[in-house]
C-alpha cells in the first residue's frame, strides 16, 4: 500500500513527495510525460520542437490568466536562407469541448465537473506558441551592449562577452547543438531569501544543483534600457541618477527595510496606491518607476503597504549572493522539481514517466480516495493523492543574467517582465541568448507582447532578411526563433472550489509572479494537512551520518554514492513502474466494481504552434 | 535495496554524531602535538631534511598561523635549495606555492601565509607574477577589503610590471562593487599623483591635475551621497581637498639684551641639529635647548649668548640664525637702545589645513556638502568637511558657521565631543592669531571661547600678556612653556588641574588662578623641585606646596590673587 500517489509533478508536488518520501511515506510518482517537472520543465531546443508538435494534437482548454510568451534566441546569422520560418499565428483559443479530444482525457465524473464549470468562468483560452523563426546577421542583444557600456566593470566572470561573438549561427546550428539548450517553460528566478531558497538549504536539496545570480536588472524607459539601481553597489555607480536622486532613493530604501519600526511615515497612505506614496517620499518620476516596476514589482494601483513589503521583500534579498537578489539554477529552472524528485528518490520514492493515472477509486462512505488506477489499468493502492492543475513555465538567463522590467506603455497594459539569460546559464549555446517575456494576459501572448519585442528587438517578418542598413533596427539585436504562448495561472484559485474525495490535493500550477514562493508555501501547506505531526523537509542526511545494518558490507564502504544509488533508485523505479502495466491499454480497465471513479484532471498547457 | 527498514534511512542521532566528532577532535589533537613535538625536535637538532617539509606541511595546513614552522621551512628550503639543480629548485618553490594557497584556504588572512609567499616568489628562479596577480584577484574578489591580500598585491604589482593605468582601472571595479573599502580608495590616491600629476612643475608632491580631481570629487559624492554615513569616501575625499604642506622655516627669532638669550621659533617641530647662531660674523658655540626639557622635537629652541656679549645696550648687533640642514637662515639685528628684539617672519597657522589654491575649486565643493547637509542635516562626516572647507575658504568670515556647526556635531556625535571640542578650540586659537597677524600686539586674548585645549603656543612666541580666563581648560600644557615673552597670565574660571608649562617661564611677573581645580598632592603632575619665591605670602603658601595634605583639591581660589614673583629655574 502506497502513502502517496503523486500525479504530473510540478514543483509543489516535487516538494510534497520529497518532504512525504523524507519522512518515510512510501510515494509512487506517476507522470504521462516522459519528462520530469511538467509545466516547470526545461527542454533542449529539439526537446522544446517535439513538445511543440505534441502540444499541436494536445489541446485542452484552461481558464487563463497569465500568459507569457517563450523564448528567443538570438544570433548573428549567416545563412540567408532560414530554415523554418514560422510566421507567428496564434493558435486560437479552444473552447472547452474540445477537451474530450485530449488524449489523456477519459471518463468525466462528478468532481471533475467542478472543475471543468470553474474554469468555464474564467476567460478560457489556452494558448501555445507559435514559433517562428528569424535568422539574421546582428550584434549581441541590445541590453548586453548597454550593459558593456553602462557598466564597466563586470563583477561577475568576463566570460564569453558577447561581443566577441563573431561567427554566424544558423538554424541548423541551432538543431545541431540543441543538447546545450534547457529552456525553462516558466520563467522565474529564485529570491535569495524566498521560500524556494529557504527550502533548498534547509532540506540539503541544495546539492543536487549549482547557482548562478543574476547580474544586473534592467528597465527600458522611452525605448531605452536602463540599469536599475536597486543596491547599494548600483546607485553608487549609476550615472543616471543626479546625487540628490541618489540620495533620496538610498533614504527611501533604507525606511523601506525596517518599514514597520516607522508607521507614522505611511500611515496616512494605507488606502492610497504605493504610487501616491512614493510621490510624497518627493522621489522623482524616474525614481518612482524604478521603485514601482523594478523592485516592488507592483502595480500602479497596488497598495502601499503592499508595496512597501514587496519592495522590502527585494531588499532583503540583496547581497546574500551578490549584488542583485535573485538566483537562477544552472541548466534551467526545471532543475528544482527534479532536484526535489532526486531527494525523493534517494529516501525510497519510485518514479514512474510516460504513465498516468486515468481514474481515482473513491470510498464513498469516507469521500477518501482508495486507490488510483492507471492508464494501464493497473489499480494501485494509496492513501494520499497529489495532483497538479495546471502548467508552470521557468525562467532563463545570459552571461550575466539580467531581468529587465518593462513598464507598461499604456497605464493600461500589464507590465513586462524580461529575463535574458547567457550561455553561462547553461540554457542556450555560446554566442546566443535566451529571452523570456512574461506578462498577465490581456490578449494573446503575442498581442500583449510582440510591441515590446518589437521594440527591443528586431524581428524580420520577411525570414532571412537582413535589417537595412543603416536602420535603426540594425542596432538592435536580431531575434532568430521565437514562440508565443499562453498558460494559465491558477494559483489563485481556490482548492476547496474542487468537489474531490478529501484526500485529494490539488496543487496549482506557476503563477505569475516572480519567485516561487506560492509554491513552496502551498506545498508546506499540503503537507502540513497530510502530516501534520512530520517536519517538512528536514535536512538530510550526510552520507557518513547513514548507518546501513544487514545490508552486506559494502554497503558500509566509505565511498557511498550518493548519485550512484540515486540512479540505480531510479531504474529501479521505473522497473517497478513497469511491472505495474498489466493491462496494456487504458480502455481495459473496468471502472465498474469502483465506488466511483473520478477521471484524473488532464493536463494544462495548450499549445498551437503554427509554421 | 539500498535502503533497509521500509525505506526509511537510520540517521545517527545527534549525541552520536557529537560524540564521534570529539572523538575524532581528540586524535586529531593528539596527532598534532606529538607532530609538533617530532618537529621542534628535528629543527633543534638542525636537521634540513625531506621529512621536515612533510611535517611542517601537515601541521601548517591545519594551523597555518604558526610561525616558528614557516620559519623552520624556511631554513629546510635554503638548505635544499642549495642541493639541487635549478630546474628541480623551480619545481620545488613551485610545489611550495602551491601548499601555501592550500593554507590560505584554511586562513585567508595569515601573516605566516602571505610573508612566505612573498619570500618563495623571490627564491622562484622564475617566478610567474600573471599567476600571482590572478590569485590576489580571486582572493580580493572573496573578500575585497583583505588588507594582506592588498599588501601582497602591491608586492605583485611592483614585480610584474602592470602599469599604474590597469590598477586605476582594478580600484574602480572594486569600488563599483562596494566602495567601503579603505584599500581600495587608498590605493587611488597612491596611483593617481602618478597617472596625473599636477602639470605645474614645483607644485607640493602627491598632487593630481585639476581635470582628474574634479572626476574624482564626482565618484567621492557619488559614494556620500549614496552612504553618507560610509566613512572611507569621506577620507578619501578629504584626501582629495589636499592638505597644505607647511613650508618648513624659521617663523620666529626673539633676542633679549637682559637674559642674552636668543629663543628661535621654527614652523614644524625641528631638531636642534644644524643650527647655528652667528653673532657679529662670528659663529658662536651656544648650546640648544628646548623650551621644556621634555621635548627633543620641538618648533622653539633658545640658547643663551656668552655672557657680556649683548649685554652693552649701546651696541648694535647682528645675528643671523643659520639652519643648515635646510639651507635656510634669517638675519636680525639688535639696535642701540633697545632691550628686546622680536622679527615675526611669518605667522604660519591658522590656515586650513586644506591647500588653498583652487578656491573656486573648494567652493563648488562645499555648496555640494551644503546640498547634502539639506537632505541630512545631523551627518556628522558631512558637517565635519563642511567645517574644513570652511576654513580653507574663508576663516574668519565663517567663524559664526562653523561655531554652529561644532555645537550640531557635538549633539549628534556625543561620543566624540570631546574631539570636536579640542578641536573647535584650535580652530577659534587659529582664528585669533590670524586677525592678530594684522595688529601689532603682543597682548593675546582668549577668554570666554570655551576652549578646551590650548594649541598654536610656538606662534605666541612673543606674547607678553595672555588671558585665558573662563575657559574648559584642564591644564597649561609643557608646550606653555614656550610663551617665553610671557609676563602675565589670566586663568581665572576653568578647570585647570595640573600647571606644568608654567615652571619654565623666565619672564612671568603675575599669575591669576583664581576658581581652579589645581591639584597640590604628590602624585601631582606639578613639578616643584624647587622653592617658588612667591612675592607676597610667601610664607603661608609655600608649606602648603610641599605638604600635601591640607590643599589636596582645595582651589587656589582662596589665595585670591596669587599674585608672586617666579625665579627662573634655569
Amino acid at each position: 500500500m502506497l502513502s502517496f500517489c503523486v500525479h504530473f509533478p510540478g514543483l509543489t508536488e516535487s516538494v510534497i513527495a520529497a518532504a512525504c518520501s523524507r519522512v518515510g511515506q512510501n510515494v509512487l510518482h506517476l507522470d504521462r510525460r516522459n519528462y520530469y517537472a511538467g509545466n516547470w520543465a526545461s527542454f533542449t531546443f529539439n526537446g522544446l520542437l517535439s513538445w511543440i508538435e505534441e502540444y499541436k494534437v494536445i489541446i485542452l482548454s484552461f481558464s487563463l490568466r497569465y500568459k507569457f510568451m517563450g523564448t528567443y534566441v538570438k544570433f548573428i546569422d549567416e545563412t540567408k536562407a532560414p530554415l523554418t520560418s514560422c510566421q507567428p499565428v496564434n493558435a486560437e483559443t479552444v473552447s472547452e469541448e474540445t477537451t474530450g479530444d485530449s488524449t489523456e482525457a477519459q471518463d468525466t465524473v462528478t468532481g471533475d465537473d467542478t472543475t471543468a464549470s470553474d474554469a468555464k468562468t474564467q476567460n478560457e483560452e489556452h494558448k501555445v506558441s507559435e514559433p517562428k523563426e528569424e535568422q539574421h546577421t546582428s550584434d549581441i542583444s541590445e541590453p548586453s551592449q548597454s550593459q558593456e557600456e553602462k557598466d564597466p566593470q563586470p563583477i561577475s566572470s568576463p566570460a564569453d562577452p558577447p561581443v566577441d561573438v563573431e561567427k554566424k549561427i544558423t538554424y541548423q546550428k541551432l538543431v545541431k547543438e540543441g543538447r546545450r539548450f534547457n529552456i525553462d517553460l516558466v520563467s522565474k528566478l529564485m529570491y535569495s531569501r524566498g521560500a524556494l531558497v529557504d527550502l533548498l538549504i534547509k532540506s540539503n536539496v541544495s546539492r543536487y544543483a549549482e547557482f548562478k545570480n543574476i547580474g544586473r536588472i534592467l528597465t527600458c524607459r522611452n525605448g531605452k534600457v536602463k540599469q536599475v539601481p536597486c543596491s547599494r553597489a548600483d546607485v553608487f555607480a549609476s550615472k543616471q541618477l543626479t546625487v540628490v536622486e541618489k540620495r533620496m532613493l538610498m533614504k527611501f530604501l533604507t525606511f523601506c527595510l525596517d518599514f514597520e519600526q516607522h508607521p507614522e511615515e505611511y500611515q496616512d497612505y494605507t488606502e492610497e496606491p504605493f504610487r501616491e506614496f512614493l510621490k510624497n517620499k518627493k522621489l522623482t518620476e524616474n525614481l518612482q518607476d524604478f521603485v514601482l516596476h523594478s523592485i516592488a514589482m507592483v502595480t500602479q494601483q497596488t497598495l502601499t503597504e503592499e508595496g512597501l513589503k514587496a519592495t522590502q521583500h527585494f531588499l532583503r534579498c540583496l547581497g546574500r549572493y551578490g549584488n542583485t537578489p535573485f538566483l537562477f539554477p544552472l541548466y534551467g529552472l526545471g532543475e528544482i522539481p527534479q532536484c526535489f524528485c532526486r531527494m525523493c528518490a534517494v529516501f525510497g520514492g519510485i518514479y514512474c514517466l510516460r504513465h498516468s493515472v486515468q481514474c481515482l477509486v473513491v470510498d464513498k462512505a469516507s469521500n477518501k480516495v482508495k486507490a488510483v488506477i492507471d492508464t494501464r489499468g493497473q489499480k494501485i493502492s494509496c492513501s494520499h493523492f497529489v495532483v497538479e492543475d495546471s502548467y508552470i513555465r521557468d525562467e532563463q538567463r545570459q552571461s550575466t543574467i539580467s531581468l529587465v522590467t518593462i513598464p507598461p506603455l499604456e497605464s493600461s497594459a500589464p507590465a513586462v517582465r524580461m529575463v535574458e539569460l547567457c550561455s553561462s546559464s547553461m540554457t542556450c549555446m555560446p554566442g546566443t541568448y535566451l529571452v523570456h517575456f512574461t506578462c498577465s494576459s490581456s490578449g494573446t501572448a503575442q498581442e500583449d507582447l510582440a510591441p515590446v519585442v518589437s521594440e527591443l528587438f528586431h524581428v524580420s517578418t520577411i525570414p532571412g532578411e537582413e535589417p537595412s542598413e543603416g536602420a535603426e533596427e540594425r542596432s538592435k539585436p536580431a531575434v532568430l526563433w521565437v514562440m508565443y504562448f499562453n498558460m494559465r495561472d491558477t494559483s489563485a484559485l481556490d482548492s476547496s472550489s474542487y468537489s474531490l474525495p478529501s484526500n485529494v490535493h490539488v496543487c496549482t500550477g506557476p503563477d505569475g509572479s516572480l519567485g516561487s514562493d506560492c509554491s513552496i508555501k502551498l506545498a508546506e501547506s499540503v503537507f502540513h494537512h497530510i502530516l501534520p505531526d512530520e517536519e517538512f523537509c528536514p535536512p538530510a542526511p550526510n552520507p557518513e551520518d547513514i548507518i546501513y545494518d544487514g545490508d552486506g558490507p559494502q554497503a558500509e564502504g566509505p565511498g557511498f554514492d550518493e548519485s550512484a544509488n540515486t540512479e540505480a533508485d531510479k531504474s529501479q523505479a521505473e522497473e517497478e513502474g513497469a511491472t505495474h502495466e498489466k493491462s496494456p491499454s487504458t480502455e481495459s480497465s473496468d471502472p465498474a466494481e469502483m465506488d466511483s471513479v473520478t477521471q484524473q484532471a488532464p493536463s494544462d498547457t495548450t499549445p498551437s504552434s503554427e509554421e | 535495496m539500498p535502503f533497509p527498514l521500509h525505506g526509511r534511512l537510520k540517521i545517527k542521532s545527534t549525541a552520536q554524531q557529537e560524540e564521534e566528532k570529539r572523538k575524532e577532535r581528540e586524535k586529531k589533537l593528539k596527532a598534532f602535538v606529538s607532530a609538533r613535538d617530532a618537529v621542534l625536535k628535528k629543527r633543534s637538532a638542525g636537521e634540513h631534511d625531506e621529512e621536515a617539509l612533510q611535517l611542517t606541511q601537515q601541521l601548517l595546513s591545519s594551523n597555518p598561523d604558526f610561525a616558528t614552522l614557516w620559519n623552520y621551512r624556511r631554513e629546510v628550503l635554503l638548505h635544499l635549495e642549495t642541493l639541487r639543480e635549478k630546474d628541480e629548485v623551480q619545481k620545488l618553490y613551485e610545489s611550495e606555492l602551491h601548499f601555501i594557497e592550500a593554507c590560505l584556504k584554511v586562513n585567508p588572512k595569515s601573516y605566516g601565509c602571505w610573508h612566505h609567499r612573498s619570500w618563495v616568489n623571490t627564491r622562484l628562479p622564475q617566478p610567474d607574477w600573471t599567476r600571482e596577480l590572478g590569485l590576489c584577484d580571486r582572493c580580493l574578489s572573496l573578500d575585497e577589503r583583505n588588507f594582506h591580500c592588498w599588501d601582497y598585491r602591491r608586492v605583485v604589482v611592483k614585480e610584474s610590471g602592470v602599469s599604474a593605468e590597469q590598477e586605476l582601472q582594478f580600484t574602480d571595479r572594486l569600488i563599483g562593487s562596494n566602495f567601503s573599502n579603505y584599500s581600495s580608495w587608498h590605493y587611488r590616491s597612491t596611483l593617481l599623483p602618478q597617472l596625473h600629476p599636477q602639470p605645474v612643475p614645483d607644485s607640493a608632491p602627491n598632487t593630481i591635475c585639476e581635470e582628474q580631481l574634479l572626476k574624482e570629487y564626482e565618484l567621492a559624492h557619488n559614494a556620500f551621497f549614496t552612504d553618507p554615513n560610509d566613512q572611507s569616501a569621506w577620507f578619501y575625499y578629504r584626501w582629495l581637498l589636499g592638505r597644505a604642506e607647511r613650508e618648513e622655516m624659521i617663523s620666529c627669532v626673539y633676542v633679549s639684551r637682559e637674559g642674552q638669550r636668543v629663543s628661535v621659533a621654527f614652523s614644524k617641530p625641528v631638531h636642534s641639529e644644524g643650527l647655528m647662531l652667528v653673532l657679529d660674523g662670528q659663529p658662536q658655540q651656544v648650546e640648544w635647548r628646548s623650551a621644556h626639557p621634555r621635548f627633543r622635537h620641538s618648533p622653539v629652541w633658545l640658547c643663551d649668548l656668552p655672557p657680556g656679549s649683548i649685554s652693552d645696550i649701546s651696541n648694535e648687533h647682528n645675528l643671523t640664525i643659520h639652519w643648515t640642514e635646510k639651507h635656510t637662515h634669517r638675519d636680525c639685528a639688535l639696535y642701540t637702545e633697545c632691550e628686546v628684539c622680536v622679527f615675526v617672519f611669518v605667522c604660519v597657522c591658522g590656515r586650513s589645513e586644506l591647500s588653498v589654491e583652487k578656491s573656486s575649486v573648494l567652493q563648488a565643493e562645499l555648496q555640494s556638502c551644503n546640498q547634502l547637509l539639506d537632505l541630512e542635516p545631523q551627518n556628522k562626516w558631512c558637517l565635519l568637511t563642511i567645517i574644513l572647507l570652511m576654513r580653507a575658504l574663508d576663516p574668519l568670515g565663517h567663524e559664526k558657521e562653523t561655531l554652529a556647526h561644532f555645537q550640531t556635531l557635538k549633539e549628534v556625535d556625543p561620543m566624540r565631543s570631546s574631539y570636536y571640542s579640542d578641536l573647535c578650540s584650535k580652530f577659534l586659537i587659529e582664528n585669533t592669531i590670524l586677525k592678530m597677524e594684522y595688529a601689532e600686539v603682543r597682548v593675546f586674548s582668549l577668554s570666554n571661547k570655551n576652549l578646551t585645549t590650548l594649541c598654536h603656543l610656538d606662534q605666541l612666541l612673543f606674547v607678553t600678556h595672555i588671558n585665558l580666563s573662563s575657559n574648559q581648560l584642564l591644564r597649561l600644557p609643557p608646550q606653555f612653556a614656550m610663551l617665553q615673552c610671557l609676563e602675565v597670565l589670566e586663568a581665572d574660571d576653568n578647570a585647570i588641574e595640573s600647571l606644568e608649562g608654567l615652571y619654565h617661564l623666565p619672564k612671568l611677573e603675575e599669575v591669576s588662578l583664581r576658581n581652579n581645580r589645581i591639584l597640590f598632592s604628590k602624585k601631582s603632575k606639578c613639578f616643584y623641585k624647587k622653592p617658588l619665591f612667591w612675592c607676597q605670602s610667601q610664607c603661608l603658601i609655600w608649606p602648603c606646596f610641599k605638604d600635601s595634605v591640607f590643599f589636596i583639591n582645595k582651589p587656589i581660589q582662596t589665595y585670591s590673587r596669587a599674585k608672586f614673583c617666579y625665579s627662573p629655574l634655569f
